[in-house]
Parts: C-alpha cells; sequence; structure tokens
C-alpha cells in the first residue's frame, strides 16, 4: 500500500440530518477531510443498489451512506428503506469481493456533527488501513439510467 | 473493430426489400408504434452515419431475432445492431439501463482482475464441485441476480443447484471456478466493447487454467456469447454446450430415470437458445421423455415464440410489460398448470410482470425452470 494513500470517499447524505450536519462539521472544524464526496439526496430512501456500485465502479474506495434515524426519518419510511438497500447492497458487494469495511451505513440527527465527523473519520482510517479499492476505474462515463 | 460501412456488408441489410415484414412480428413495434427496425434499417442505409448513430430507436430492439427469420431478404439484423450499437457508443451515446445500471455496474466491476469474490455459497453439500476437471460448469451472473432482484421473488441459483444436481447424477463432477466473471453479453449487447472483452479474456484464461474440454451452460445467453461471440475475438479451445442438449444426449443414450409427473405445461423458447442458436427439439425431447408429463404448445411457439420482453438489463419500459402479459396470456391460454422457462431474465421479466398492480388472474402462472424441474424429476 502506497505511504500516502489518500482515499476516495463518497457519502450518500440525506437532506434532513445529515447534509446540515455536514455543513456544520466543516464550518466548526478545520480538520474535516477534504476527500469526502457529498451527494446530497433528498431522503436517504432515495439511495438504491445502482448508486452504491456505481461509486464503485467509478473508483471510489469507500462508500458512506448517511441517514436519519429510522424514527426521525423526514419522509417516515425513508431511512428504513435505506436500511433494506444497504443490506443488500452489502450482500452483493461482499460477493464482488469487497472488503466487508468498505461500505457503511451510519445513522445520525442533525444535531450530532461531532458524532458524524467521529465516524467518518473513522470510517476513512478503516479504509486507509485496507489501501485503494481492487477496482481501476473502468471508464470516464456511465450509462444514463432510468429507475 | 467493424465499422457501420462493414456492417451493413456483413448484415447485407443493403438488400433490404422494405417489405416491412420485420417490423410486422416484431414485439416491440406492436406497442410502440414509434419504433420499425424496417426504419431502422433504411436509415442506416440512406443517411449520415450520424443520423442512426444517434437513435434513440437503436436502443430499444430486444435482438431477438423474429426479424431476422421473418425477413425474406435474409438481413442479420441483430448483427447490424450490434454493430450500431458498438459505434455508438464510441460516439457516447448510451442504453438507457434499467434498475439504475446496477447490473452494467455490477459487470464493469467484474474486469477488476484482483478480485476475491465470494460467489460460491450455494455449492450445498451434497453436491460435488471441484476445482479442474474435464468439464465445467459456467454458472453466470445467477449468484447476483438473486440480490439484486431479491423484490421480485425469484431463485435464479437453483439453476446452478440443479445443473450440478443432473450433472453429478450422471457421473459428472464439473469444475466450478470459484473467480468466475460475467460472460459480457450484456455489455457487449449494450456496445461496451471494450469491458466485454476484458471479461471474455479473463473467462477464458480462468477455463485454460482448469484444464475443462467441455463448459456446460444453462444459461442461454452464456451460452450463445460463448459459442458465437468469443471465437470471434479470442481462441476457444474448449468445446461449449447447453445442458439441455447434454440432457437430449444422456435420455438417448438410456442415462436418465425420471419419475411419473401428472402435469400440464408449457414451455417458452428463449430467444438465445432458440433463434439465435436453433435449439428447439432438445427441451422438448427433455420434457416428453418424463411420463404423464403434457407439454402444451403456446399459439406462438419454437420459431415463433415470443420475447420476454427486455434484453441486456436496458429499456425496460411501459412496452416491454405490454409484451409480458401478451406471452403471459398466451402461456395462461394452454391451460398448463405450469409455465417452463430456461432463462433466468424469463424467470425475472415474468415474475416482475406477474407483480404489476393491473396485472390480472388471467395472466397469472406459476413458473419454473427446466433444469429445476427436470432435476427435481431425477429419480
Ligand atoms: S430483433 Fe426483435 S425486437 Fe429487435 S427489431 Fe427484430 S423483432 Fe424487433
Ligand atoms: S423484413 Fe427484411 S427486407 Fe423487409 S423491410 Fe425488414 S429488413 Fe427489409
Amino acid at each position: 500500500m502506497a505511504k500516502n494513500f489518500i482515499p476516495k470517499i463518497v457519502a450518500f447524505c440525506c437532506n434532513w440530518s445529515t447534509a446540515p450536519v455536514v455543513n456544520k462539521a466543516v464550518e466548526s472544524d478545520a480538520q474535516f477531510p477534504p476527500n469526502i464526496k457529498i451527494v446530497k439526496l433528498m431522503c436517504g430512501g432515495m439511495v438504491t443498489l445502482a448508486f452504491i456500485l456505481k461509486a464503485f465502479e467509478l473508483g471510489a474506495d469507500g462508500v458512506f451512506v448517511a441517514t436519519c434515524r429510522v424514527e426521525d426519518c423526514h419522509y417516515v419510511t425513508g431511512a428504513r428503506r435505506a436500511v433494506d438497500v444497504c443490506d443488500n447492497t452489502k450482500k452483493l458487494i461482499d460477493m464482488l469481493g469487497f472488503e466487508p469495511g468498505r461500505f457503511k451505513l451510519g445513522r445520525f440527527s442533525s444535531l450530532e456533527h461531532k458524532v458524524f465527523e467521529k465516524a467518518i473519520n473513522e470510517f476513512i482510517g478503516v479504509i486507509k488501513k485496507m489501501g485503494p479499492s481492487p477496482i481501476k476505474v473502468q471508464r470516464r462515463t456511465t450509462a444514463s439510467t432510468s429507475r | 473493430m467493424i465499422s457501420l460501412k462493414s456492417a451493413i456488408k456483413n448484415s447485407k441489410a443493403y438488400l433490404c426489400l422494405e417489405c416491412g415484414k420485420c417490423t410486422s412480428v416484431c414485439p416491440v413495434s406492436k406497442f410502440n408504434k414509434g419504433f420499425s427496425p424496417r426504419v431502422l434499417v433504411n436509415r442506416t442505409l440512406r443517411y449520415s452515419e450520424n443520423d442512426i448513430l444517434t437513435n434513440k430507436n437503436i436502443w430499444a430492439c430486444l435482438t431477438c431475432a423474429m426479424c431476422d427469420l421473418r425477413c425474406p431478404a435474409d438481413i442479420a439484423y441483430i448483427d447490424l445492431t450490434q454493430a450500431t450499437r458498438l459505434e455508438a457508443q464510441k460516439l457516447g451515446e448510451e442504453a438507457i439501463c434499467s434498475h439504475g445500471g446496477a447490473a452494467q455496474a455490477m459487470m464493469r466491476i467484474m474486469t477488476a482482475t484482483n478480485l476475491q469474490q465470494k460467489r460460491m455459497d450455494w455449492v450445498d453439500n451434497d453436491l460435488k464441485v471441484a476445482e479442474k476437471g474435464e468439464v465445467l460448469y459456467f454458472v453466470g451472473c445467477l449468484p447476483h441476480f438473486d440480490i439484486l432482484f431479491s423484490d421480485k421473488g425469484v431463485h435464479t441459483i437453483r439453476n446452478a443447484k440443479s445443473s450440478v444436481k443432473i450433472l453429478n447424477y450422471l457421473g459428472i463432477t464439473p469444475a466450478v471456478m470459484p473467480q468466475e466473471r460475467c460472460c459480457g453479453h450484456d455489455l457487449l449487447w449494450s456496445g461496451d466493447m471494450e469491458n466485454f472483452k476484458k471479461l471474455a479474456e479473463y473467462n477464458i484464461n480462468e477455463i485454460k487454467k482448469t484444464g475443462a474440454k467441455k463448459v456446460v451452460f444453462s444459461c442461454p445467453e452464456g451460452y450463445r456469447t460463448f459459442k458465437i461471440d468469443y471465437p470471434k475475438y479470442f481462441d476457444v479451445d474448449f468445446e461449449v454446450q447447453h445442458i439441455t442438449e447434454l440432457l437430449r444426449d444422456a435420455i438417448n443414450e438410456g442415462k436418465l430415470k425420471f419419475r411419473e409427473i401428472d402435469k400440464v405445461i408449457t414451455f417458452q423458447d428463449p430467444c438465445r437458445l432458440g433463434r439465435h442458436l436453433g435449439i428447439y427439439d432438445a427441451p422438448r425431447k427433455v420434457l416428453s421423455s418424463i411420463q404423464k408429463l403434457k407439454l402444451t404448445e403456446m399459439q406462438r411457439s419454437k420459431k415463433r415464440a415470443v420475447c420476454c420482453g427486455v434484453s441486456a438489463w436496458m429499456n425496460c419500459s411501459f412496452y416491454s410489460k405490454r409484451i409480458q402479459m401478451l406471452r403471459l396470456k398466451e402461456a395462461k391460454e394452454t391451460g398448463a398448470e405450469l409455465f417452463v422457462l430456461s432463462c433466468p431474465k424469463c424467470e425475472i421479466h415474468f415474475n416482475c410482470a406477474m407483480k404489476e398492480e393491473e396485472a390480472r388472474d388471467d395472466i397469472k402462472i406459476p413458473t419454473e425452470q427446466l433444469v429445476t424441474f427436470v432435476a427435481d424429476a431425477l429419480t
């Protein structure tokens, strides 16, 4: 593993809980890791297996999904749906040969920016230990999609 | 790589009579009035290359080959379509992928050579498989499909279990590759030649390592890809066989014993096995050797069998659902109790259609795969 390995992380964040948390974390702490690409979703329940696989296909070393706590979901059922999607995704990326730690689902309330920061830094630490993803970027673009 | 000009030459598209017979038999044209293979052939011949390559309709074809068979000028329309898509992709044109492109992403991920896949969980204790051997069973994407389509309630992995069970019954311990990759069928048909070739090359090399002389498939798409497409680009020095052909031969030699099954069934010919490779009799021979089993044919069967409505995980649409419902209705009208399929995608697509809100009882029929049906009938 290269010594100066800086992992590429994609984080799918729910608009209601974690997007404000990210903003707060960035404002309050200059140490917030810059190598995370935040993809804001209107609801954590919007995340699909395809989003996560595509992030890996395009060379992400780790993918983090951050939603509301199940009982706080702004759209009532979204966070629960995210749990199901992530369970299924875990099975598939495990089968494909990614280490289980490369993918994580976290749940936060909109006030927990410290907790979020800690979780994401821990996540990055795990990825750093694992080294780069086995995937080299496949191609520039991916096919347009429908759901 | 083939240019559009040579594709026109190879497919003999220049012979088009503009008779429109292709459009009249095309299942997509039946419902989607904006789609016509005749028009596409003509635009390919008469307009600029750019016109056809940017035409969205080139992605809507199911490559079911119904038109190929009907065409009086003997034009290889699906070969033309394959070449057109490969060219179009070079321009940055792309298919509309169903399921958010999850299947395609998964296939491109598999092009990485250093993955440590864990895809062998399905091998139960009572199944005998080996690392090396004369005969290899190619699993395909079955374990992945069951996760991708868990909401459809399908268990396509049973194809693999049953295939190995049948091979074991015949005294064969097949080699199964723990690091097998997708055959690349879907990437090829969606125009991604680069990644198709990576998968093909990887698989061929892995198969060499097992020492296999024969590769057996339960998936018709994998079979077609290995039989027709791989040899176009790579040296393939092993024999390929579909499990129904293997079963037919074993039955002819009297090696298989079935219990009686008192049932009425109907059978769906998958496009890849049927029109692409001309295998119609082998599955029927296998089914007819089960005592008391009655096979009733649908209104359109064998050469005229209607496709299951989607191919290569792209362009699933309202029209696909119409095609699927039409086909399910035909199956139901035979009075059969069971709809026997022999392609994992047919299973996924038909079951998806039956789960539609508007699906009524006249299209609901239980489905089962030919290999699982046959494996369960073995005594
Ligand atoms: S291959 Fe099938 S779907 Fe495509 S144009 Fe021909 S008949 Fe229509
Ligand atoms: S059936 Fe053949 S000859 Fe007739 S319009 Fe179609 S491609 Fe042309």
